[in-house]
């Protein structure tokens, strides 16, 4: 049973059809429904097309640099579940997972199940995680999550202040600021990147230099690499950089991680320097290990000269806003993965899932599609693949064992 | 970035407990509670005397080595008798103080020799807020500045970095760049 049928549900669709396992993939809603219903309108995906690679399938038009529309996601996703027949069965709403002595119990509104194994490939972006603090602003202000954001269109004329500044956050307050409406972003860590380096993707770079293959087996500190705020891109037909700078030009006003709301201001953390000095530094540290890496490869050669980002100016940074600035907030403070309806057993105190790289303590049970779940693109729809192959593998010789015992 | 201590490097920081303490505040949540306290006593004047005596943390009360005092005062074109620093600059103190020792275990996580490490701390203030003259300028800093110099054996990034490292992990720097709740009562 596989729950959820976007990029990672499908992935391990095909491979447990290519083992010849009988499977069923239940989704709440269509194929890649999340990218359906809760992304905004004009979202495009952070890596090149070419990267659009999928376990027997991969983006074969004719703009293998350009980045997928929303939509173009959606037909690639349906267009790889049909072609190898995968099972989903939609808008299914699974309402208990149960661990038994044998096996599982899926329940579901439309019916239940019993299985062997089950894999959760609901993604990591169930719910928004929005801070305590949402509660101390006044009712006067229209508050929505980048979850719920669709387009500028739908916001009120006044003033907006978007809280995080990692993909969503930038992405949402660049178009904002570029509808004339007057946007403050509130910054605290963020990943900077370049979209291109020397003439190439950043992804590009990051894919050859070994980046994206990283093990979770590997890296020093796993819990903190998971956490690693999303990259600060856009996908973008004119493949442009989106960070602090590029949104500082365009007016957009930057201010510190949002700390407080007392009376009627908002309380910004002084600490913005550090945290953009600090991000400054782990982009030069990556381009410096590209350089590295291109001069070994005798690469220099076909590259143009590198040429490093400026550093982040905080010109008009801030600490204290009143909040008669705003008429809207943007909480794109990160998501969460959700499971109200899986066995607590297969959960730690705090509710959070105990895997080891997708191979759940709970035997039988498999997670798919998280970030950095066995390698640092595993939530990428090029790294979901390798995973899928990785815990197929497992999940088949967990069935052998329990058909031999 | 390396987490390995090389064994010969020696910055006096004793990396091997710190990892302990670490692993045993992460093991058992509760003993990371802490509470640090201090007393003041008014001398005569603007002249004040602070004492920090004891703590608590890992469950229990602790007593410091030594009672240690810290004077306060305001200088003589004040009309005062300086007998002390003022508080805004015990601020700058303990901030300087704060990153110093967070640079010292940063540098020796990641197996740098220090030689010597110097900060300047500049906090810029407009006394028309205190004085009551503007109400639109605050009481406090307009800004602080700090500078380090440090001769160590890494590259200026490294150091750089560990600089940036160590405000993250500071308790004063987030002290003051954000702000927190405070009540005065009389008892």
């Amino acid at each position: 049973m596989i729950i959820g049928a976007g990029q990672a549900g499908l992935a391990m669709s095909h491979h447990l059809t290519a083992r010849s396992i009988d499977h069923v993939v239940l989704d709440r809603g269509d194929v890649a429904e999340s990218w359906r219903s809760e992304r905004w309108d004009s979202l495009r995906l952070l890596t090149p097309n070419w990267m659009s690679r999928l376990p027997g399938h991969r983006y074969e038009g004719s703009d293998p640099d350009g980045y997928l529309t929303k939509d173009q996601i959606v037909s690639f996703l349906e267009c790889y579940g049909r072609r190898f027949g995968s099972p989903v069965q939609r808008h299914v709403c699974v309402e208990h997972v149960r661990a038994r002595d044998v096996g599982f119990e899926v329940v579901a509104d439309q019916g239940s199940w019993t299985c062997d194994a089950v894999v959760i490939a609901t993604g990591a972006s169930s719910e928004p995680r929005v801070p305590a603090i949402c509660a101390d602003l006044p009712d006067a202000i229209h508050q929505l999550t980048a979850l719920q954001y669709r387009n500028p269109e739908r916001l009120g004329l006044g003033g907006v202040l978007v809280v995080g500044a990692s993909a969503s956050g930038v992405q949402i307050a660049d178009e904002i600021q570029r509808s004339g409406r007057e946007t403050t972003i509130a910054v605290g860590d963020h990943v900077r990147l370049p979209r291109t380096y020397r003439g190439r993707d950043i992804h590009w770079w990051m894919d050859i230099i070994g980046q994206l293959d990283e093990r979770y087996d590997e890296v020093d500190d796993i819990v903190r690499a998971r956490r690693l705020p999303s990259l600060q891109l856009i996908g973008s037909p004119e493949h442009r950089t989106l960070d602090l700078n590029a949104l500082a030009a365009t007016g957009v006003r930057i201010a510190g991680k949002l700390m407080r709301i007392v009376d009627t201001g908002a309380q910004f953390s002084g600490a913005l320097a550090n945290v953009v000095a600090g991000a400054d530094l782990k982009q030069q540290r990556l381009l410096t290990r590209i350089d590295t890496f291109a001069s070994e490869r005798g690469l220099d050669a076909s590259l143009a000269d590198p040429s490093r980002p400026a550093p982040t100016s905080l010109a008009n940074a801030t600490t204290q806003l009143d909040l008669a600035h705003f008429e809207t907030v943007v909480w794109a403070t990160g998501y969460r993965p959700s499971y109200p309806w899986l066995d607590r057993a297969a959960l730690d105190q705090r509710g959070r899932l105990v895997h080891d790289g997708g191979v759940c303590a709970l035997a039988g049970l498999y997670l798919l599609g998280m970030p950095f779940m066995r390698r640092r693109k595993s939530s990428f729809i090029d790294g979901v693949g390798p995973d899928a192959a990785e815990l197929a593998s497992h999940l088949h010789a967990h069935l052998d064992r329990r058909t031999r015992g | 970035m390396t987490d390995t201590a090389s064994p010969a490097i020696d910055n006096g920081v004793d990396i091997e407990a710190l990892r302990g303490a670490r692993q045993a505040l992460t093991d058992a949540p509760p003993a990371a509670t802490f509470q640090w306290r201090a007393t003041c006593e008014w001398v005569t004047g603007t002249h004040s005397r602070s004492t920090v005596t004891d703590f608590f943390g890992l469950g229990q009360d602790h007593v410091h080595r030594m009672p240690h005092t810290i004077e306060a005062d305001h200088p003589e074109i004040f009309a005062s008798a300086d007998n002390g620093a003022t508080p805004p600059e015990l601020v700058l103190a303990a901030l300087a103080s704060c990153l110093t020792a967070g640079i010292a275990t940063v540098a020796s996580h990641r197996g740098v020799q220090l030689r010597s490490v110097n900060a300047t701390v500049v906090g810029g203030m407009d006394l028309q807020g205190i004085l009551g003259i503007d109400s639109d300028v605050r009481n406090g800093f307009d800004s602080i500045q700090v500078t380090y110099t440090i001769d160590a054996d890494a590259s200026r990034a490294d150091i750089e970095a560990i600089v940036a490292q160590s405000q993250k992990r500071s308790a004063v720097f987030d002290i003051l760049a954000n702000p927190t709740t405070i009540q005065v009562c009389v008892a």
